[in-house]
Parts: structure tokens; C-alpha cells; sequence
């Protein structure tokens, strides 16, 4: 089991992702972060923090469940529902931000944005992600990234956050 | 989750519970400009009525065609049935034309499980009534409406009081609700008088009473059964009035129910029979609510059903 | 020519000879010197078991069951003489009708098929069907039945008893109050209130037998219970055979081993009228079967075709077939249960139910006796398959059961009628 990320590397990653987006972005006023739960609703309520911190201002953010856009649900068990959480300002002509742990095939992006699309019609969608893993199945990339970690399909990238596993850490399971 | 969903036995309370937060996240959702979710699309899920049920086959389209499936309404009035076709005739039918899931609404108790024990078809059976047997959807969105308001919507029903009032024997509804409030930790009482109830109701887990005033305070729901008029001739009953002034919800036991109570009936009412216009219309009623919450609660017992398959 | 059976055992397990010459048993030492010698090493002779309750269906729905189907099925499962219950199309309430399946019984030749007449017109209750005629005519019926339906009018039903005294006729009643079974589907109490089906109370069995003991005994007339199912049934004709009332009463196989439990299953191969009761029910039979307060053990052979079967439970037809499992299941619920031993359950499938319906020659495997009997092998184990069925119709709930002791070989009049 090979360390990816510790806890210090995981709060480096998302600084500067943070900084990346106010560049991108020029600023925050127009932002709204939506993380993808689980984990990465935890990570966008982390990144909105640090935001609102270098800014000096609050950073809107929610959560947007996909589980009922996907198109991978056939075959296995029914996912139990995750919220969705709508800022008050709504996502309609906002630079919307959606956060996510690892990304992968691109399917729950995919899956993301049709959901995102029911809410409104936001200025812009950009994607950041604290792993990006590889092996795309769609044309999707991600506009900010933690860290690029190259993977065997077989392995397992598992992403435990302090707010959930109760410690911040990034590991590469199955790897021989 | 199992395959069907025939009778509330066929749950377990978490996956009585799963059903309600799923519903619960559904009901926040289409409250909010999305109206509809792309989950089964492609799907196709046929609503097979042999007994009139307007509200209930509505209630199940919606659903349906919120999560985006392909709607067959099969009624028996418009169908070959009233010429004698058979249950099975009409299952290989439906698997012919590739029903995903099946909604049956049957007069027949034991109808839905003989569509899903056969072998027929091969798609999900959801149980719509059957006879005098369960309605298992009809209880879950009961439990979700006592949820909703006594509960803040989370976890299962424990310490509530529940009054079961009326036409027990024939009550589908009764039935399921007996067993889901039971396993989500409610106290039922039915109340009814003795031939309205089933020899060997002694052997449920509830109490029973013959006096609807007894304890009337300490009810947290009070739920009306409907009354066909013609038990009336099978000497249920001597009467309507009596009926009514022994086991109706008439405006002076509407003011004896504790401040939270709610007052529900699975509808349609009787007006002035089992239940008094005031009562139904009063500020404790959540009849209204009933039926908002039965589409979120057939979306999330279609999804859990179908969505894997 | 004689024929002489060699090597086989009684039901209690003694080695026998049994000789049979023109269709009649004779003594093994009047056989003559060329008899042929039939080997039945390792078999149990048993005399040809009686049916007092079979439903055939002919005339009327003959896609069912016929007169030579079930004449087919009888002897496969080992009985050499049945009795066609009238619930036919036309219902056999005339001379007319009884003389044809008593006829067509007779040119079949496989066995004994003797029809019971019906009580009233049309076996709908109101006015006495001609039992006299029908007595008199060339089928000799002397059981008369309304069997489907109760004859529930206590005056028709005290006449009934009285008019057939002067013939040694009998009724047969199918005891149901109708007022209380409207629409019934199975036994009332726990299960059917779960389930959702109405309920047949057991009151509604046991207020009719109530009343037509009490009837029996104010007239002083042959009266037989069918199909007795609860264990107030059995009470109420303990009492009555304590009593010195003329009462004898039957139980079926599906009943001394089948629970209302079975309805849980919501399939129609458990719908029966009466329909299965309660364990206690169960055990309360059995003990009424062995201590001799039920008389005979009759199958209530109902055929019934698939598609009454393959539907939901209310749309479907009571009934289950049972001529040919029946030795088998009586044999488990009686015998394998330790209750009695088969040398004493055997009278109540053959012997006992002759006597009642004045079968003669029918019953026993003594000299001048008709030569009816099957060769049985009490420690086979087989299973039922539903292509094995003999009867036209498949609706027997034991398909697929795995039952003690097998029917080998069945000889009507002398003459093999089926051969496993």
C-alpha cells in the first residue's frame, strides 16, 4: 500500500488549487463551489474556507448528488441518495466550480454536469480535483488538480478525509 | 432491497427506512425546479389496474415519469380482460413487450405475488393493493407523512401512538400499515367494532379496542379507515348513523385529540360517514399531504427496485 | 383356469398364498394342480382399496376427467372400486345419468365405478331429487349426495334421511352452512386474516353436523359426514357414535397432512373445499381416524384443469386429485407418524367403506370376494412427477413430494389392471 498524499501534502494540494481558481477566476464574487459528495462535498466545503480566508470574503458553496444522473446504476445495487445543496444564489450565470476526490473515468463529471444543468445555466463549469488518476472513458479533464497520480486500472485509489475517516491521508491499494 | 415489493414483510426496517430517505432527498429535489431525473430512462414500466384506482395510478405515472421511464397504462376496462383474459395471458404478454417493472392493482389478495412467483415475466412486481390483503406503497408514504411531521423526517417511529380506526378486515391499507408502523417502532391500536376486525387479530402485535373514546387524548395519529356502504347489507353494521356516531371522526372528538395529533385517511373519504367534513379540512388533517408524498415515495420505491436492474 | 400368488406378505408381515379362480378368490387349497403361479417376493398383498368420494366430471367436463381416466388413475394408485360423486353437467340426479357412468364403468372394466345420486334436483336444495329410481335402476345407488353444495334446508335434509330408509340408502353430507361460507376462501383464524382471504369458519362444518346428528337420530336414519376437517367435527361425532347415533364420517389424505399454512404461498393448489385447517385440526383427525371415530379415509379426487389452477387464488377452482397418492400420504400421516399400524389403517380404505356403501364383494381378501387386490412394496420411496400423473388432470399438491410406499401392481376381477 503505497502513501500518495499525507495530511500536509493533502492542505498544500488545496491551497493551491485555491489560488489557481482566484487567478482563473479573478477573484471569488462570482464563485460557487459544488462538491460531489461524499468526499468531495467535504473538500469543497475545505476549499470554500481557504477561498474565503485569502479573499477576505465567503465563498458560495453546495452539494450535487449525481447518484440518479448516472449511467452506470444497471447491474449493481441502487445507491443510497447523497443531498443536494443549492447555494441561496443559485448556479444560473455563476462560475461554478465542482470538486470531487478522484477522478477517473469521467463518468460522475459527466453524470455532475447534466445534474448541474437542472438548476440553471451557470457562466462557466470547471472541475477541480484533488487526484486525477487517469484512464478516461470520456472527453473530460480536470481544470485544477491536486496531484496526477498514474494508476494501474486494477488498483484503487482511497482518499480518507478527516471529516468522514477521521484522518487526512491518499493511498494506492492493490498495487503489487 | 428485494426484487418486489408485494407485502411490508418484505422489508427489513433498514430497508423500510432507505426507502423513506430516498424519498425524503426526492420530495427536495422535485420541490426545486427539476421536475424530472434521467435514472430510468429507457425503462419501461407498465401500470396494470384490474380494479379502478384513479389516484393511485396517477400517483405511480408520476413517479415513473419523473425518473424518466416509459409510461404503459393497462387497464382492465380497456383491455381484453373484460372478456376473461387471464392473469397469466396478460403476464406473457407484458414480458413480450419487455415490462421492466410492473405496477398491479388487482381485487384478488395474493394477485401481485402469483405475477411475481410464476416466472411469467421476469421484471420487478410492485404490489398497488391487492383484495384485502397490503398496500405496501400506501403505508410507506403514510409513515413518511408522520415522519415528515412528528419526526423531523429522520429515523423510524418510536414512542408514536397510532389509531387504526374503522374497517380493518377489508383494509389492505390497515394491514400494511399494521406491520411497516410496528416495524418502525410505533404502538398501533385498532379501533373498530368486533365485526370489523379479523378473528385472530389477537395474534397481531396491537391492541385492540371497541371504544374509539377511550384514550383518545393520547393518540399521536388517528387514522380513518374508509367504510364501503354495502357492509352495510352484510350486517357489518346496523346503520350508517350508528356506524358513524360509535366509530366516526365527528368534530367533538376532533377537539379531544392531544394538540400534535394528526388525523390521516388513505382517501377516498366518506364525508360524514367515518369522517366529518371539519375534521378533514381542520389544521390536524394531513390527508393533502398524504398523497404530495406518495409520488416521492413510489419515485424512491422505483428506483430502488429497478434502478440496479 | 386358478391362479395362485406365491411369496407375499399380509399387511401385518405373514408369508400368505392367495388363489383366485373366475374373477373370485378361493381357498389357495382349492386351487387346481396347473394353476399359474404368479412370484410375489418382497411384495404386500392388500385387498383393492375402496373409494366412497371421487369427483370424475363426466358427463359434462370431460377435458377434466373421465369415467375410463379415472377409472385409471384408481387403479394406479391402488383402488379397485370408486364412487362418482354427482356434481356433473348434467348432475346426476336421475336414473338416467347414474345408469350411463355406472355403464360406462362397466364396459371400461378397469374397476368398480358406482355413482352416488343426487340428493335434490339439480343439487340445488329445494325439492328431492327421485332416489328411488335411481335405486332401482341398473346402478343400485344407495349413497346420495349433494356433495359441492350442503344440503343446508333442515327440512329437505330431515326427509332426505327418512325417504332412503326404505331402501338402506344413505346420505352423504357435505356439511357447510352456505350463509356463513359465502365467498369463502380458506380456513378463518390466523392465516387468512394475515393473508387477506375470507374466511371458511370451522363453526360453519360443525353447526351442520350439529344439526344432521341430531336429525340421524330423530329419525333413525344412515347419516355420513365427508370430508371432516376440524377437531370439533371429530368431537361431535364422538359423541354421537357414543350415543348409538348411525353416523359414520370420512377424512381425506390432504387433510390428515396439509395445514392452512400452505395458503401463504397464495397458490391455488392448496384451495380446497373444505379447505386445510389448522395443525391442531390435523393432529385431532388422525387421533379420530385411530381410535376409530372416523370411519374410512376417501380422497375427494377433484380434477380440475391447468388454467383453473394457474391463476390468482380467488379466481381459481377448489379441489386437488388424490386417487393416486392417497395409500401414500394416509400411509405417512398415520403409519410413518407411529399412530397406527397399516394391517389397521387398510380396513379404512377398503373394508370399512364397502360396508357403509353395501359394496359387496368389495373390501376383503376372503374366498368368494371379488379377486380385487394390489401388490404394494412398503419400503419403496418415490417421487411424484407431474408427468406421472395418471389422471387427466395435474392438480395435485404433492408433485414433486418424495412419499413412502409404491402401488406395483393392481388386479381388478382376477385380471392385472395396472402394472407400475
Amino acid at each position: 500500500m503505497a502513501v500518495v498524499l499525507d495530511s500536509s501534502e493533502i492542505n498544500r494540494a488545496l491551497k493551491r488549487i485555491a489560488h489557481e481558481i482566484i487567478e482563473r477566476n479573478k477573484g471569488t464574487s462570482n464563485l460557487v463551489l459544488m462538491g460531489i459528495p461524499t468526499r468531495g462535498a467535504a473538500l469543497s466545503t475545505r476549499l470554500a474556507k481557504v477561498l474565503s480566508d485569502l479573499e477576505g470574503q465567503p465563498v458560495e458553496h453546495g452539494t450535487l448528488d449525481t447518484t440518479m444522473y448516472r449511467d452506470d446504476l444497471r447491474g449493481s445495487a441502487p445507491r443510497t441518495l447523497a443531498k443536494t445543496e443549492i447555494p441561496a444564489g443559485g448556479v444560473h450565470e455563476k462560475e461554478v466550480v465542482l470538486v470531487d476526490d478522484v477522478l477517473f473515468s469521467g463518468r460522475t463529471i459527466r453524470a455532475a454536469l447534466d445534474a448541474l444543468a437542472e438548476h440553471g445555466r451557470p457562466k462557466s463549469v470547471q472541475l477541480a480535483v484533488l487526484i486525477d488518476r487517469g484512464h478516461r472513458e470520456l472527453p473530460i479533464r480536470a481544470d485544477f488538480v491536486g496531484k496526477n497520480v498514474p494508476t494501474n486500472r486494477s488498483e484503487r485509489v482511497s482518499v480518507k478525509l478527516v471529516e468522514i475517516d477521521g484522518a487526512d491521508e491518499v493511498q494506492i491499494e492493490g498495487r503489487p | 432491497m428485494t426484487t418486489h415489493l408485494l407485502s411490508i414483510k418484505d422489508l427489513t426496517k433498514e430497508n423500510a427506512l432507505n426507502i423513506l430517505d430516498t424519498a425524503e432527498e426526492l420530495a427536495r429535489i422535485t420541490e426545486t425546479p427539476v421536475k424530472k431525473l434521467p435514472t430510468l430512462r429507457g425503462r419501461t414500466i407498465v401500470n396494470l389496474f384490474f380494479e379502478d384506482s384513479t389516484r393511485t395510478r396517477i400517483s405511480f405515472e408520476a413517479a415513473a415519469k419523473r425518473l424518466s421511464a416509459d409510461v404503459i397504462n393497462f387497464s382492465a376496462k380497456g383491455s381484453s380482460l373484460s372478456k376473461g383474459e387471464s392473469l397469466k395471458d396478460t403476464a406473457l404478454t407484458l414480458q413480450a413487450m419487455g415490462a421492466d417493472g410492473v405496477v398491479i392493482r388487482h381485487p384478488a389478495s395474493g394477485a401481485a405475488q402469483r405475477l411475481a412467483d410464476q416466472k411469467w415475466m421476469t421484471g420487478s412486481v410492485i404490489n398497488a393493493g391487492d383484495g384485502t390483503h397490503e398496500h405496501p406503497t400506501q403505508a410507506l408514504l403514510d409513515a413518511f407523512t408522520i415522519r415528515q411531521h412528528l419526526k423531523q423526517s429522520q429515523g423510524d417511529l418510536s414512542g408514536l401512538r397510532v389509531a387504526i380506526v374503522g374497517d380493518v378486515l377489508h383494509s389492505r391499507v390497515a394491514r400494511s400499515n399494521v406491520h411497516l408502523l410496528e416495524k418502525l417502532g410505533a404502538k398501533v391500536t385498532l379501533v373498530a367494532p368486533p365485526t370489523l376486525l379479523p378473528v385472530a387479530v389477537e395474534s397481531w402485535k396491537v391492541a385492540v379496542r371497541y371504544d374509539f373514546d377511550e384514550e383518545l387524548n393520547e393518540y399521536d395519529v388517528v387514522m380513518m379507515l374508509r367504510v364501503q356502504r354495502e357492509r352495510m347489507d352484510e350486517a357489518f353494521f346496523p346503520s350508517e348513523r350508528e356506524y358513524s356516531r360509535r366509530f366516526g371522526l365527528n368534530g367533538e372528538r376532533l377537539s379531544k385529540l392531544s394538540k400534535d395529533c394528526l388525523v390521516m385517511h388513505p382517501g377516498p373519504m366518506n364525508r360524514g360517514l367515518e369522517i366529518s367534513a371539519d375534521s378533514a379540512d381542520s389544521s390536524k388533517s394531513v390527508i393533502v399531504d398524504q398523497v404530495r408524498n406518495g409520488v416521492a415515495v413510489r419515485m424512491a420505491t422505483l428506483y430502488l427496485l429497478l434502478g440496479g436492474n | 383356469m386358478s391362479i395362485l400368488l406365491k411369496n407375499v406378505k399380509t399387511a401385518s408381515g405373514d408369508l400368505v398364498e392367495i388363489a383366485f379362480e373366475s374373477g373370485r378368490f378361493i381357498e389357495p387349497k382349492d386351487a387346481s394342480k396347473e394353476a399359474q403361479v404368479i412370484d410375489g417376493k418382497g411384495l404386500t398383498v392388500i385387498p383393492g382399496l375402496v373409494d366412497l368420494h371421487t369427483h370424475l366430471r363426466e358427463p359434462g367436463k370431460e377435458d377434466a376427467e373421465t369415467v375410463l381416466s379415472g377409472s385409471k388413475a384408481a387403479v394406479s394408485g391402488g383402488y379397485t372400486a370408486i364412487s362418482a360423486m354427482p356434481n356433473t353437467n348434467p348432475v346426476a340426479d336421475t336414473a338416467g345419468v347414474v345408469e350411463q357412468v355406472y355403464r360406462l364403468g362397466q364396459v371400461h372394466g378397469i374397476c368398480d365405478v358406482f355413482p352416488i345420486g343426487a340428493v335434490t334436483v339439480g343439487q340445488l336444495g329445494k325439492s328431492l331429487a327421485e332416489m328411488g329410481a335411481m335405486n332401482s335402476s341398473e346402478a343400485k345407488v344407495r349413497i346420495f349426495s349433494d356433495d359441492g353444495n350442503c344440503v343446508w334446508d333442515s327440512l329437505i335434509m330431515r326427509r332426505a334421511l327418512e325417504y332412503v330408509k326404505s331402501f338402506d340408502g344413505l346420505i352423504a353430507q357435505h356439511a357447510e352452512d352456505p350463509r356463513l361460507t359465502h365467498d369463502s376462501q380458506m380456513n378463518e383464524g390466523a392465516v387468512s386474516a394475515e393473508l387477506g382471504l375470507k374466511g371458511w369458519p370451522a363453526a360453519a362444518e360443525e353447526s351442520i353436523i350439529a344439526r344432521d346428528i341430531l336429525l340421524s337420530e330423530h329419525v333413525g336414519s344412515r347419516l355420513h359426514i365427508c370430508h371432516l376437517t376440524t377437531a370439533g367435527g371429530v368431537e361431535l361425532v364422538r359423541w354421537a357414535k357414543a350415543r348409538g347415533i348411525q353416523v359414520t364420517a370420512e377424512v381425506t389424505p390432504h387433510h390428515l397432512l396439509l395445514t392452512d399454512e400452505k395458503a401463504r404461498s397464495y397458490d391455488p393448489i392448496y384451495k380446497v373445499n373444505p379447505p386445510l385447517r389448522t395443525d391442531r385440526d390435523v393432529q385431532a383427525l388422525r387421533e379420530g381416524l385411530a381410535d376409530g371415530t372416523i370411519d374410512i379415509v376417501a380422497t375427494d379426487h377433484a380434477p380440475h384443469p391447468a388454467e383453473n389452477k394457474e391463476c390468482e387464488w380467488a379466481a381459481a377452482a377448489f379441489g386437488m386429485i388424490g386417487l393416486e397418492t392417497s395409500l401414500s400420504i394416509t400411509y405417512l400421516a398415520m403409519v410413518k407418524s407411529g399412530l397406527m399400524k397399516l394391517e389397521d389403517l387398510l380396513p379404512k380404505m377398503a373394508k370399512n367403506p364397502a360396508q357403509i356403501g353395501r359394496y359387496e364383494g368389495h373390501g376383503e381378501l376372503k374366498p368368494g370376494n371379488w379377486a380385487n387386490f394390489a401388490l404394494i412394496d412398503t419400503s419403496a420411496i418415490w417421487k411424484v412427477e407431474r408427468t406421472g400423473i395418471v389422471s387427466k388432470s395435474k392438480n395435485s399438491p404433492f408433485v414433486g413430494s418424495e412419499l413412502p410406499v409404491k402401488v406395483i401392481k393392481t388386479f381388478f376381477r382376477g385380471n392385472e389392471v395396472y402394472s407400475q
